[in-house]
Order: C-alpha cells, then structure tokens, then sequence
C-alpha cells in the first residue's frame, strides 16, 4: 500500500509571529520545522503502511527547496518526499496550494492521502477537501482513528455530538486530529539514513501546472486591513492567598449566576 | 457593488435549523435584498417553516443523500444551481465539520477560494469584505476576494446574533444533486452520541473548562462538578483533548466549540490562541491559573493566580454550603 502524507514545513511556533506591513502575509523567517500537527499524520501513515512493499511518502510545498522540516518525518520511517519549491508559488492561497499538492500526490500513486485537519501557522482547514476533489478522491475529515481493510478504510470521525463511523473506499483522502495516535520520537539511526533518503526536487513546470492559476498570481483574495481588535476592559488579577474561591463567588454573586 | 443575493447553507439539529444557520439567515438579511437557503436529509419538508422565519424565501432540497457525507453531494448540487444561473453573490457556510467539506469541495468545482475562520462581514463600495481574528484574536485580518463571485465564506458560530424577521414559511424546490461517481464513495455507517447530562457546551449560561494544569485526567471530575453545582457545562482545552482525558465534544476553541456564555471559568488553561478564539467572547472571564503570566489572564475579568487543585475543591465546598 502506498500512502501519501502532506506535510507543511512551517517557522517554529515558539517563535513571535508577525506580519508583513506591506505584503499582509505572514512574515517566514529562519529555519523551517515540520508542523507539530503533521506528526499525528506521519506516525498514523507509517503504522498503516507497515507491511511488505507498503511505502510512505511525503509530500510538501516549501519556499527555497526547503527540506528540513520534511527530515523529521524522514527520520520518523517514511521512505522518500517529493517537495515542490519555486518562486512562483509565493502567495499561494488555499486553493492554490491544494492543485500543486494534488498534482504532485498523483506522481505517487496512493491508494491513502493522510493530512492533518489543519495546519498549525494558517489554520484554513478547508486544503485537504480540496485536495481530494481535485484528485477526485472521497474524504473523511477528522478522523480520531483509522483501520485500513483490503481495499476499503474504516474511520472514526469526530462531530459535534460524538462520532460517527465512516465506511470509504480507496484510494482516499482522510484527515487526522492531533492526539489520533502517539507520534514517535526519530531514532538517532532514522536521523542518519533520512539524510540520503531520496528527495524529488519538483518546480510548478514540472507538474504541468499553468503558472498563472498558482502563487499570488491565481490567488482570488487579498488582505486589505490589519488591526488591532478591540481589548477586553482589564480585569482584576488577585494572588489566591486562601481568598480564591471567596473572590470567585463574590465575582459570581455580583453577576447573579448564583 | 450591491449586494442582491446570498445563499446560507442550512444545516438541520434537533427538531430544527441549527443556531448558527439562524445566525447566518439573520446576518444575509442585513447584507442583501434576497436570502435563500440550501439544505438537505430527509427532514427537509419542515425546515421551510423556520429557515422562513429567518428571512430566507426558497430553500433549495438536495434531499436524502443516501448515507453519503454531505461534502460531495451538497457541493456538487450547489455546483449545479451556480452553472444554470441562479449563482448567488456569496454563500455562507457554518464552521462545522459538514460545513467545511462543502466549502472545499465547491471551492474546486467553480474555481473559486474560500475565506475561512469568518466572524464578521462588512458591506462596502466593492463587494463583501470579511473580518478574521489571527493570533488568538488580539488582531483583526479585513480580506475580501478579488475574482468574480460567487464568494464563499465560512463563518465561525455566534458570530452574529439570530433574529426572526416574522417572514413566511420558505417555497421549497428540489435541488438534486447530479451524480458525482467514485468521490461520493464515503457512507455513513452509524452515528455514536455521547452522552451528556445538563445544558449543551455552545448554549450554556455558564462554562467551566480544563486545561492542563489540571495535572491529571482524574481530575476534571473537579470541573465537572463544579460546571454541575452552576448549572452550567463542562469544557476542556485542546491540551486535554489531544491527550486523552476526555472527549472532542468538550473541546473549546479553534477547531473544538466556539462558545459566549454569561460566565466562562477557565481552570488550569494557559490560553493559547487554539482556546481563545473559542472563549473570548464570553460576557464574563473568570480564569483560575498559577502562572501569573498566562495570556488567558489578559482576557480575564476575573483572574485568580492560585493552584487549581486549592482553590477549585473550596469554591465547590463553597457552592455546596449555598
């Protein structure tokens, strides 16, 4: 089986986010990581596909032929990564995105697409429906676990009341929550084979793709406004010396909840 | 630009259209001359009634999908409303599961983006803008799409308040949708409700939630009773979520519930941007954590810098005395 994860190579969130005062898009600086949120997906792509011949690959669009990010997963066991860099995908919106990340999961024949929900850094969360209508796959958005039988995949998906079980064919697009299995930590002998793990290097040219429909070109929205939100009036903050809860009930009282 | 058309896309609950698709019927009337409502099941005869009620005048049935997922077939059937030329100027989608497979899939069909994570819209000289709140809601991000329409947005629950316009029941025309071949493969096998006891998490006069610095599974007990004892609900941080301690349906914020209680209590949360989009809102904030530097007290109306595992066990002992 061969299963396809996407994975997005993103600025360490720890570090202070801004956004450019011209462009109004978020500013990309330093070393990129993999996105925490992309583990859960590896990790779950790698214990389905964990039988003879079965392969995991990585898919990833990143500026200037970033790889770091896509060596994590690398060395978590995935077999090889297909990254597709190039300057005319600066701006790319979601849209955008999903047809360069459609094409190239194509390349890979997968009879599973594995992604996170939504990425930590944009949080659009609408990418991975996309990319399966593209692909004209079927899709089973948050998945809090997945069982792959023959030619079909068995998923619970989370809904605002409880779960539902959800029956798909393959190939297929399935969405993962953070939490949906524990990612593992890369053994110092994955860090050292992911270094010659074979990556393809892929330009927009290369999938086919017109130019004018992907990067800041094709997309079909813009910022036009960045300000700050109105504060919340200041609260009080007290230090609990034993009074805590009493100052919560008074709190409670004044609001006449109690 | 004016504004004459906008579609809603109806999603149906208990008994009813859910809140959130009143919100947004209430919303499109303010925005535009005509409101009209797409929705789909096998229940769909006695929403016309209510989604009436809220301003829409046509509710377009895609009608009982089979156990398919609604992402594929709803979408396809509003693909096919837009190319015979009915096409709205914009359609709202809820923030919800089905919500957000409907709005990527359609987004493909007509080529068209989609702008997410809506909480507000503003009318202006060249179209619809939309408003989004970005890190955990301290700043406010204006977009609007530059292409031809129609503009598809996806809106975050209470975002704007409902409001029956008193209009008559909607006419109801049968949108099917047309065949959408493999991609149409994923059936719904059974449904799985969980249990709950007291009012629901996003309609709640009051929440209590749990974070981290609970320290341990077994102790949401303690926010369970304490949500209990002020007849409100139980709900929880990303944090706790993700490791296990309890389920999704409790999960406050960004990808969990947005919810706007008169009171929200957060005990143990740090409040990463995750939670506060889901929280911020609330009438009342009242934050219990021990680190004194948690963003979540920058929300706070009320913040107590203090050990959850203290004061929360007195605040129950407290209430109990009442």
């Amino acid at each position: 089986m061969n299963v396809v994860v996407c994975v997005k190579q993103i600025p360490d969130p720890a570090a202070p986010a801004s956004l450019d005062p011209g462009t109004k898009t978020l500013v990309r600086a330093g070393k990129l990581i993999m996105d925490d949120s992309d583990n859960y997906g590896v990790e779950m792509a790698l214990q389905l596909a964990s039988g003879e011949g079965d392969e995991v690959t990585l898919v990833s669009m990143a500026p200037g032929g970033e790889t770091s990010g896509l060596r994590t997963g690398l060395a978590m066991g995935a077999a090889k990564a297909i990254l597709i860099s190039d300057d005319a995908l600066a701006g790319s919106d979601a849209l955008g995105t999903a047809k360069v990340l459609a094409a190239a999961i194509k390349r890979a024949n997968p009879d599973l697409v594995v992604m996170a929900t939504e990425s930590t850094d944009g949080y659009t969360g609408t990418l991975p429906v996309q990319v399966a209508e593209l692909l004209g796959f079927p899709s089973v958005t948050f998945a809090k676990s997945i069982a792959v039988d023959g030619n079909s995949v068995k998923v619970e998906r989370q809904t605002e009341a409880g779960y539902d079980e959800v029956v798909s064919p393959l190939p297929a697009v399935v969405t993962v929550t953070a939490g949906v299995v524990e990612p593992r930590y890369p053994s110092f002998k994955g860090i050292m084979a992911a270094k010659n793990k074979p990556v393809d290097n892929l330009t927009v040219a290369d999938l086919g793709l017109d130019p004018s429909q992907v990067g800041a070109a094709g997309s079909g929205q813009e910022i036009t406004d960045v300000s700050e939100a109105e504060s919340r009036g200041s609260g009080e903050i007290v230090v609990d010396e034993g009074d805590g809860a009493e100052r919560v009930v008074a709190f409670l009282e004044q609001l006449k909840v109690i | 630009m004016a504004i004459d058309k906008i579609w809603v896309l109806a999603e149906a609950g208990d008994g009813g259209p859910t809140p959130i698709t009143l919100e947004l019927l209430t919303e499109a009337r303010a925005l535009a001359g005509t409101v009209e409502a797409v929705t789909w099941g096998t229940e769909t005869a006695s929403l016309a009634g209510p989604l009436g009620e809220y301003g829409a005048t046509t509710v377009y049935d895609v009608g009982d999908l089979g156990g398919a997922l609604p992402g594929v077939p709803v979408s396809a059937a509003l693909a096919a409303l837009i190319e015979g030329g009915n096409a709205p100027d914009a359609i709202l989608i809820p923030a919800t599961y089905d919500g957000r497979d409907v709005a990527g899939r359609l987004s493909v069909k007509i080529d068209r983006p989609v702008l997410t994570n809506v909480t507000g819209l503003v009318a202006g000289d060249d179209g619809l803008s939309s408003q989004h709140p970005i890190f955990g809601g301290s700043h406010i991000v204006t977009a609007r799409f530059t292409g031809p329409g129609p503009a598809i947005f996806v809106i975050r629950a209470k975002s704007f308040a409902a409001e029956p316009s008193g209009g008559a029941a909607a006419a109801v025309v049968a949108a099917p949708a047309p065949d959408t071949g493999a991609a149409n493969g994923a059936k719904l096998v059974e449904r799985h409700v969980e249990e709950r006891s007291g009012p629901k998490l996003d309609e709640a006069a009051v929440v209590v939630s749990g974070g981290r610095g609970l320290g341990d599974a077994a102790n949401y007990a303690l926010i369970e009773e304490l949500a209990k004892l002020l007849h409100g609900a139980a709900g929880a941080s990303r944090a706790i979520v993700d490791a296990g301690w309890v389920p999704y349906s409790h999960q406050v914020g960004q990808t969990g519930k947005t919810v706007k209680p008169t009171v929200y209590v957060a005990c143990g949360i740090s409040g990463a941007t995750q939670h506060l989009v889901g929280m911020k809102n609330s009438k009342n904030i009242v934050a219990i954590n021990k680190d004194a530097d948690a963003p979540i007290f920058s929300v706070a109306d009320l913040g107590v810098v203090g050990d959850v595992h203290k004061v929360i066990p007195k605040l129950i002992e407290a209430l109990k005395a009442r």
